[in-house]
């Protein structure tokens, strides 16, 4: 279900009255180029039809671009998902010596870590809890259906099992590549396979600054896996 | 002092390939993260202080002319980028109080740029914007669009005005509030066309709706029909239910024959009836060229575990095309490719290729003789703070491909010097060539890294010879700002800023670049200009170009004194209307040209042609 914000005109100048800094850029933006010559904003109509011409507040109010319950969990999960790959990446430099193996998880232990940055500040400033509440949120996120936890049961499907973390720990050279690889490409599979699950539910991934995230997962994660299978094949896959 | 500067950038450069290498291809290497520390200090772009409108600056050979903030109705002054309440809202949040949900900055981002006579038009995740740009004057803001979807990829011809829309929440009739249920014949993805003859009432005329909606989109021009258009386009997202979309599907080829993976949506524009608008073909240019599976292109080998289904290159970034040599280079994922587009409706592949150093090709420009080709990749979506001194220098940077008999070999990397901050989204976007005669020059956006004027004759040896760039918006966290591209237009560095507006800058002469040269590019105007679809630059014969290559000829020293005093008087005299000189000279400038190697020949060949037919 939709989270509507609508926001009301006493709010916006509750909050400039608030402050001096929130002021400035839009006064400025009156006063230096705009505000003797107010240009046309026009709302086209849909194709063939008539457009109207708007106010720039009424602009301003169609950029609402809501989010949904849905989309929330989705960041609280993909936070903790992301979590193992990067304490993944972390296991590789005492590991592996495997300079394709070592390139892909300093790149994805980077990427991942500043995604996780970006994912709990997209949350913050929409006043939301960095975790999702226990038992709550699993189908959105793609946990496991049964909500089981278990030293062998990933908490997530794409996530490794905690005895899946301790066996690829203990491994080291080729084993350990192969273990990491067929780990990881399942691990981004999972991403992947939670972003289409997100996209299913009404209203999902309608958030502009969402939407560009799931486009930069679905682009980097799927190219990742190419790589990443590349890799395996030529270590001999994931069963020799 | 400059000189400095560029030895030292050179060094850090220098440092961080070499670490990075030793990083990567070495495995009992330390990690990246501590390169060249010491060097980057000296770094102008280093510690620039936050602000929207009055974050530090560093320029170096640019004069920056103007910057037009988002007009009224494309920015919201309650909420974005405003430190201020963002602490209310955090202290009200602590407090346990029931907050308002707030829209995504993102929401009024500024995009790409189109540029028809002085007119500038900016694409916005929001709609559009259009400003007059005269040369010389001052430039004024003359109409908005509003049409929410992103991402606002904008391309011009005649008086239609062609625009990418890839949310989901995009719809049909431009409003607002997002789209009810997951199908809908409301929801808009794809490539809207826009009438703009009255630039008082543009009108929407066609919305072409594609399956994956539009990330880009490029123009190409029909090779003999000028009432026909084709748009190639470019959706990297997911595939729309067929029940929303009839023919979309997203399956593995395998399974599903006519999925929508794998392809790039043609759309014919009859231009007198441009509401006909329609995809006419979806072809598969990452077929396997022997087998004809169409997902040719990196398959990852042939596992049976390990993936729960086969990915592969099935979608394009960015398509630039290059109808004066009929080709059209592709950024497309995990490959850079190359297709040949003499049948615009049929691309066809010729060549690909891959490097471990890209996560995301995401564009290519040409140089003018279709000699090399520069692509970008964007690691990380652009949302990520990239430049900073633990990212290696190879990666999210700019890469060089040498092209010959239509086979492209990567060579040179260029990233700007890593100093930008935690806070700062940053990694190698859009940029256009600068009509440099004899030389390779490129200006791009590096998001919030500023912009950057690179030159890469030498594909090996790519180096920076002009910069601009902003502090971050917000000292303690990100938020999406800088410039999504820079492009060169008659004269003029045109840059959108995503949060900051329009900036418009012009070259300042310096020790990397003449006064001389800087003319020459001036001599290069076009009516019309989409990045993507490449214009081949023809100079004048001018005495102006002829000096331009004199001051390159100058920095390589391979031509000696007394012929180089020669050249000079000859220009000299041309310009003054003496033509007889520069004749004369002709045939000794051939003869030195074949004594002489790599660029410096081609110059004084070029000089020699000059001469020759001066008049």
């Amino acid at each position: 279900m939709k989270n509507s914000f609508k926001r009301e005109a006493h709010k916006a100048l509750k909050l400039l009255a608030l402050s001096g800094i929130l002021i400035a850029p839009g006064s400025a933006h009156a006063a230096t180029a705009y505000q003797d010559n107010q240009s046309p904003i026009v709302k086209p109509g849909a194709p063939g039809k008539p457009g109207k011409r708007i106010t720039p507040a009424e602009s301003v109010a169609l950029s609402e671009s809501p989010y949904t319950d849905a989309d929330v969990s989705f960041m609280q999960n993909m936070i903790v998902h992301h979590s193992q790959a990067v304490d993944m990446g972390v296991l590789i430099p005492d590991r592996s010596d495997h300079k394709g193996v070592r390139l892909m998880g300093h790149r994805i232990a980077i990427t991942q870590s500043s995604e996780i940055e970006m994912m709990r500040t997209w949350l913050r400033r929409r006043g939301q809890e960095l975790e999702a509440p226990e038992g709550h949120g699993h189908h959105h996120g793609g946990h496991s259906a049964s909500g089981a936890s278990g030293d062998d049961v990933p908490i997530m499907t794409g996530m490794l099992s905690a005895k899946q973390m301790r066996e690829l720990a203990a491994t080291k050279g080729r084993e350990f590549d192969r273990l990491f690889l067929s780990g990881m490409i399942l691990h981004h599979q999972g991403a992947l396979d939670m972003v289409e699950n997100l996209l299913v539910e009404e209203g999902a991934g309608e958030d502009a600054e969402m939407s560009e995230f799931l486009a930069s997962i679905v682009a980097d994660q799927s190219t990742e896996i190419l790589r990443m299978q590349a890799m395996l094949s030529e270590l001999g896959g994931v069963k020799p | 002092m400059k000189k400095t500067t560029k030895s030292m950038l050179m060094l850090t450069a220098m440092g961080l390939s070499i670490s990075a290498c030793s990083n990567v291809y070495n495995s009992d290497a330390p990690e990246a993260e501590t390169a060249s520390a010491a060097t980057v200090s000296a770094e102008p772009r280093e510690g620039l202080s936050p602000g929207v409108r009055d974050a530090g600056v560093a320029i170096e050979n640019l004069n920056h002319i103007h910057s037009l903030p988002a007009p009224p109705g494309f920015y919201d002054p309650s909420t974005l980028w405003s430190p201020a309440e963002q602490r209310a809202l955090a202290q009200a949040i602590e407090r346990g109080e029931e907050v308002d949900k707030q829209p995504s900055p993102i929401s009024f981002a500024n995009s790409d740029l189109a540029f028809s006579g002085n007119k500038v038009i900016m694409g916005n995740f929001h709609g559009f914007n259009i400003f007059e740009a005269p040369q010389g004057g001052t430039p004024e803001h003359i109409l908005s669009v509003v049409c929410p979807g992103g991402q606002g990829d904008v391309t011009v011809h005649g008086n239609l005005v062609f625009y990418s829309v890839e949310q989901n929440r995009g719809r049909l009739d431009c409003g607002a509030g997002g789209v009810e249920g997951a199908s809908s014949a409301e929801r808009f993805r794809g490539v809207r066309i826009f009438d703009i003859s009255d630039i008082s009432a543009p009108v929407q005329v066609a919305a072409v709706q594609t399956c994956r909606g539009s990330h880009t989109h490029t123009l190409v021009p029909h090779p003999s029909d000028d009432r026909t258009l084709y748009i190639y386009n470019s959706g990297t997202a997911g595939v729309r239910p067929g029940t929303e979309l009839e023919g979309c599907s997203g399956g593995q080829p395998e399974d599903d024959p006519d999925t929508a993976l794998y392809s790039i949506d043609v759309i014919k524009v009859p231009l007198d009836a441009p509401e006909n608008a329609a995809i006419v073909n979806r072809p598969r240019i990452f077929a396997d060229k022997e087998t004809g599976e169409v997902n040719g292109l990196w398959k990852g080998g042939a596992l049976t575990e390990g993936a729960q289904r086969t990915s592969a290159t099935n979608a394009c970034h960015d398509i630039t095309v290059y109808p004066e040599f009929n080709l059209a280079a592709g950024a497309c994922s995990g490959n850079g490719i190359l297709l040949d587009i003499s049948d615009p409706e049929n691309p066809a592949r010729i060549d690909e290729i891959s490097d471990p150093n890209m996560a995301y090709w995401h564009s290519a420009t040409f140089t003018n003789d279709a000699s090399k080709i520069l692509f970008t990749d964007e690691w990380g979506g652009g949302i990520g703070a990239r430049c900073t001194a633990k990212d290696p220098e190879t990666w999210g940077a700019d890469l060089v491909a040498d092209l010959t008999d239509n086979k492209m070999t990567a060579r040179g990397f260029f990233k700007i010097p890593g100093v930008q901050t935690e806070v700062e989204n940053c990694v190698a976007h859009n940029g256009s060539l600068i009509p440099i005669p004899g030389r390779d020059i490129m200006v791009q956006g590096w998001y919030s890294g500023g912009l950057s004027v690179v030159d890469f004759t030498d594909s090996n040896n790519v180096f920076e010879i002009a910069y601009f760039d902003r502090g971050p918006v917000n000292a303690d966290e990100l938020y999406l700002a800088g410039f999504w591209a820079a492009y060169w237009h008659n004269g003029r560095i045109f840059a959108p800023e995503i949060v900051r507006g329009l900036d418009i800058f012009t070259l300042k002469a310096s020790e990397h670049l003449s006064e001389a040269e800087i003319a020459a590019a001036g001599l290069i105007n076009f009516d019309e200009a989409n990045t993507q679809t490449q214009l081949h630059f023809k100079w004048p014969n001018k005495p102006v170009v002829a000096r331009a290559y004199l001051d390159q000829l100058a920095r390589g020293k391979s031509v000696n004194a007394g012929l180089m005093s020669q050249i000079g008087s000859a220009i000299d005299a041309w310009e003054g209307g003496n033509i007889g000189n520069a004749k004369s000279l002709a045939s000794a400038l051939k003869a030195a040209a074949s004594k002489v190697s790599g660029k410096d020949a081609s110059r004084l060949t070029g000089l020699a042609e000059m001469f020759a037919n001066a008049s």
